[in-house]
């Protein structure tokens, strides 16, 4: 039994994931690459979305997926640092946004 | 970033026997398939030629860049030149040969002292397609290199060049410091007299290596971005670009196991392993000729030294006939050729 809860080599075994549900886990691979197509949004564009998402799930297998999908695509450090902000900042103003409902609360309760 | 060859370095990985043991044992003893039975699985082995299309000749590895990636380990301390001798015999070849291009590499094909004469006499033959490799600096790097725009003008040389990115950063750090501005001012000068330039048949074309251990992305998203960054930038304008994916030798196997990440590249490798890409990888089309006059299955099994697997080996006993009945040789590395869409020195093949 591995000593950690995270290893980085499972990544790479996510696709065995169909042997114990071959339909569910088809049906969710054929949707997962349709998403990251290039439609209305282009696949760089998702990859940076995915980069952002990765990091508020604090997912380490996306975070390793979507920053070597970003290179390989040509996204900057830069570029993908900015995207990991906009996500910080969405975690955070979620955070800060039920400030709101305390301030709501003290202001019902307080004299 | 490297400053000397691995040669130069008395690096173990100078060997090239070393490199292949690498390559044969570690995790492709028991975890991941070998090329060999990988191609079995779709019987496409033993790989065999199609018809010839492309020889490729290597002027010599002396460079005047020492690129953390390059699988030919070359640098401004390797020595080994193509001499007026071979040149000679390569001329032969070129005239009587069926292959419609000829890719004139290194190194820096230019710094070979009689670098003008051989395209001068090789452009008699007429091939239709007649490509020099260039590193872009080399324009630069000393005057009496300023003219070759318009030598290559001239010649009517389709120039295809490396570019790693369209950042300063990202270009300088797999390429040497300064890199990227001289790079930027020679394809300006190319530019200049002609070169990717629409309503010229002056062909311009970039090539794209991953500058880190990952693969490259799709080539048409990366051109659009690379036309689009160059334009806005510096008004660069050229045709196409061709990403190709780092085969795992000489200082690009060098760079992987120093930074561990050996095993990682080389599963994304099989991975990405793609059949199709297999039908049309380079070694089928192609023949390569060393500096020496060596004759090998592509430019990476050059590097491994490894030789055609034919009765005749060297270009002094050129045979076409013969050399297209040889199986091509293969080992780990050629993952790096089937991997996604695949790749060459012409970019993407499936």
């Amino acid at each position: 039994m591995s000593k950690t809860y995270y290893d980085p080599a499972d990544l790479r075994k996510f696709g065995k994931i169909t042997e114990w549900s071959e339909e569910l886990g088809n049906k969710f691979f054929d949707y997962y690459g349709k998403v990251f197509e290039e439609g209305a949004l282009s696949a760089r564009e998702k990859s940076l979305i995915a980069l952002a998402v990765a990091h508020t799930e604090q997912c380490p297998y996306c975070i390793d997926a979507y920053t070597k999908d970003g290179l390989q695509r040509g996204i900057t450090k830069e570029e993908m640092m900015e995207a990991v902000h906009v996500g910080a900042a969405i975690k955070s103003g979620a955070t800060l946004v039920h400030g709101v409902q305390m301030m709501n609360k003290v202001n019902k309760l307080e004299m | 970033m490297p400053k000397k060859s691995l040669l130069a370095r008395n690096n173990d990985l100078a060997n090239t026997q070393h490199q292949l043991e690498i390559l044969s044992n570690g995790i492709f003893k028991d975890e991941l398939p070998t090329f060999a039975n990988k191609i079995k699985e779709s019987n496409q082995f033993p790989l065999r030629p199609k018809k010839l299309e492309i020889l490729q000749i290597n002027l010599g590895y002396m460079c005047n860049q020492v690129c953390a990636h390059c699988h030919v380990d070359a640098g401004p301390d390797r020595k080994e030149i193509m001499t007026i001798e071979t040149m000679n015999q390569c001329l032969d070849v070129i005239k009587k040969t069926e292959a419609h291009t000829l890719d004139l590499t290194g190194g820096a094909p230019e710094m070979n002292p009689n670098f003008r004469w051989f395209v001068e006499e090789a452009s008699k033959a007429g091939i239709k397609d007649f490509i020099v490799r260039s590193n872009l600096t080399i324009i630069r790097a000393n005057k009496k290199y300023y003219d070759l725009p318009e030598f290559f003008k001239k010649h009517n040389v389709h120039v295809v060049s490396s570019m790693p990115h369209w950042t300063r950063g990202k270009t300088d750090k797999q390429r040497g410091d300064g890199v990227f501005d001289k790079s930027i001012k020679a394809l300006q000068m190319l530019n200049e007299v002609g070169y990717g330039v629409e309503g010229t048949n002056l062909k311009l074309d970039l090539v794209y290596n991953p500058s880190g251990a990952f693969l490259p992305g799709d080539q048409q998203g990366l051109e659009n971005d690379f036309k689009k960054a160059l334009k806005e930038d510096f008004n660069i304008d050229f045709n196409s670009l061709f990403a190709i994916t780092n085969l795992p030798i000489s200082r690009f196997l060098d760079y992987l196991i120093a930074s561990e990440n050996y095993e990682d590249y080389m599963y994304a490798l099989v991975e990405a392993y793609n059949p199709m890409a297999v039908e049309n990888v380079m070694c089928t089309n192609t023949i390569s000729v060393s500096w020496d006059g060596w004759l090998y299955d592509c430019d990476f099994n050059q590097m491994l030294n490894l030789k055609v697997n034919a009765k005749v080996k060297h270009i002094s006993e050129y045979n076409e006939e013969i050399l297209q009945n040889r199986n091509i040789i293969i080992n780990q590395h050629c993952y790096g050729c089937t991997a996604g869409a695949g790749s060459s020195c012409q970019g993407v093949v499936a």
